[in-house]
């Protein structure tokens, strides 16, 4: 039935507080932490975001009378309590699939944390996590290989990855960073990183790197016998330049190049990602920015949904934190979604902090990159937390071993396959930690060395960002 | 004074992949290994190669994957013959999980002579 223009400002709960909607299998389902002004409604608060985040704006408009706005408008369908949490509440927001553009994750965050975050009705908001319908899935291109062609492409199977970033992060001219890389695969390490903030500087232009950390990777494979890697970091000022670094990483015969996803941006991201996808090449993605993000319990966006948004705009590797080291992030919330990145399906469960089953169809899984502030002690507790499918990062933990970076990354490879050993023959490794590591330090000068050097460093801080409980 | 240093020199060795730097494993660390694979519910496929390939992707399998193979000592014997058979060849030993289409355990049992 036609409706009349009625010019003015109306109530949002009007239009987009619905709490008898049933979601449809295709809707994009969101839920945001809403801490509203003092005194406005929950149900207008929530209505609010609902409308700023889809098809709203604050004054009716005549315009909107010209299409059926019910069939494209978001909506609140369900609001909870925050445990533990008075001043805040969950709004769960459903949007219909035919407001985002196909494959664009682009678009999709453009709608959901756009203006929506700048409303002056809300004190703080946080989209904690989207539930991804199938039909918009299957539009994304995803990973570009995937667990399982990585193992492949790279030879490793039956335990994690091991991996480090080369330091010092910047200042080293390219043949030197070449040896580092060279003393770090030889050691024992499957891969090697570019620091995030290395791009092309004038101490160190990315040609020359390119080329010196081709012979190390080369000659490391050579001596070792086992198949090597270093991420060439592609990350650059605009795209043109990303993909003339991409080409001459494959022009070098390289299996993994790199690149950061939030500050790159994910219109880049997808471009890369294809562009592996095409040329056979493995892609590892860092997250500088994401704490910006993420970070504060009451603003922002929470992690896992950076996580999926990376898993549907492609890559192969991603960093999740240690739960461990130096960098913030609290145990079930990790594991909630390093499920989310590998998985096919993820079940509903607060107590990990997903608020939505999440159907990942037949989309390839991604590594976890744990990284920051890790050493040999660790190391029982990251095989028990992340199990075989992620990549294990030790920079200071390799580089700073007494007899240098080759030394290092042995220690690590011997301390990585002693407690795989054991957790395959039904050890309780994280129990049994000290005397896994000792034992294996018998047969291995550089392990007993290293446990020796980092034998009191702990970074037992509490997490800012928690998960929400009573 | 004689020279001293604490510092070791670190040699590269020749590894064949995971747990290529751990010491060869007893007879019984070998059983606990075959005994996870076949509790992940992964079929043992034993595979061998002779060392100047042991870089190819593709190893020669002895006979087939021993699908569904549920004991144990049938595959401690299958290890045991293809050495024999192949006594200068590499032999590892392998859990193929079928569902991720992937090796969920991969390790040389036997190295060449």
């Amino acid at each position: 039935m036609s409706k009349k223009y009625d010019a003015g400002v109306k109530e949002y709960r009007d239009t987009y507080w619905t709490p008898d909607y049933v979601p449809l299998d295709t809707d994009l389902l969101a839920c945001f932490k809403v801490t509203g002004q003092e005194g406005v409604p929950k149900e207008e608060v929530a209505a609010a975001v609902a409308a700023e985040s889809s098809t709203g704006t604050w004054s009716t408009v005549w315009s909107e009378l010209l299409t059926d706005l019910d069939f494209y408008k978001g909506r609140c369908y369900r609001i909870e309590d925050v445990p533990g949490d008075k001043e805040s509440f969950y709004a769960f927001i459903a949007y219909p699939l035919d407001l985002f553009e196909e494959g664009s994750i682009t678009n999709v965050l453009t709608s959901l944390v756009g203006n929506v975050f700048g409303f002056k009705a809300l004190r703080h908001l946080r989209l904690e996590d989207i539930r991804f319908p199938m039909a918009f899935i299957k539009t994304c291109p995803g990973p570009p290989n995937g667990i399982c062609v990585e193992r492949d492409r790279m030879n490793k199977y039956g335990r994690p990855l091991l991996g480090c970033t080369i330091k010092p992060k910047l200042g080293l001219s390219g043949k030197n960073y070449g040896r580092v890389v060279y003393e770090c695969l030889r050691g024992g390490l499957d891969f090697t990183k570019d620091d995030e903030n290395i791009n092309s500087q004038p101490f160190q232009r990315w040609q020359n790197r390119f080329e010196f950390v081709a012979e190390a990777v080369k000659s490391a494979e050579q001596e070792t016998g086992e198949r090597k890697g270093h991420y060439l970091n592609c990350t650059a000022a605009t795209p043109e330049e990303m993909y003339e670094r991409a080409e001459f990483a494959k022009e070098l015969g390289q299996p993994i190049i790199m690149h950061d996803y939030i500050t790159g941006g994910f219109t880049a991201n997808t471009g890369l990602s294809k562009w592996c996808r095409k040329n056979g090449m493995l892609l590892h993605i860092h997250r500088a920015m994401h704490a910006v993000i993420d970070r504060h319990p009451k603003h922002g966006i929470h992690f896992r949904v950076l996580a999926k948004c990376l898993r549907l705009s492609g890559g192969d590797q991603l960093h999740t934190g240690t739960v461990v080291g130096k960098l913030e992030g609290d145990r079930q919330t990790t594991l909630g979604f390093i499920d989310q990145l590998r998985e096919s399906f993820v079940p509903e469960d607060r107590s990990r902090g997903n608020f939505f089953d999440q159907d990942w169809g037949s989309m390839p899984g991604v590594f976890a990159v744990a990284s920051g502030g890790i050493h040999v002690w660790h190391m029982p507790a990251l095989v028990a937390i992340f199990g075989d499918d992620s990549v294990l990062q030790f920079g200071g933990g390799t580089h700073g071993h007494p007899w240098g970076s080759a030394a290092g990354a042995a220690a690590n490879r011997v301390a990585l396959e002693a407690c795989v050993k054991a957790r395959n023959a039904g050890r309780e490794i994280e129990k049994e930690s000290r005397d896994i590591l000792m034992e294996a330090a018998k047969h291995s000068p550089e392990l007993a060395i290293a446990l020796e050097t980092w034998k009191e460093i702990k970074f037992e801080f509490d997490t800012v960002d928690k998960l929400d409980v009573g | 004074m004689p020279f001293k240093s604490t510092v070791g020199d670190y040699q590269t060795v020749a590894t064949l992949e995971t747990f290529g730097f751990l010491p060869p494993m007893s007879q019984d660390e070998i059983y606990d290994q075959i005994a996870y694979i076949i509790a992940q519910g992964w079929s043992p496929l034993v595979e061998h190669v002779h060392p100047s390939r042991s870089m190819a992707t593709y190893w020669s399998y002895w006979k087939l994957p021993f699908f569904g193979e549920k004991d144990l000592g049938v595959i401690v014997s299958e290890l045991e013959a293809c050495h024999r058979a192949y006594p200068d060849h590499h032999v590892r030993l392998v859990g193929y999980d079928a569902y991720t289409q992937s090796q969920g355990s991969c390790f040389v049992v036997f190295e060449a002579r």
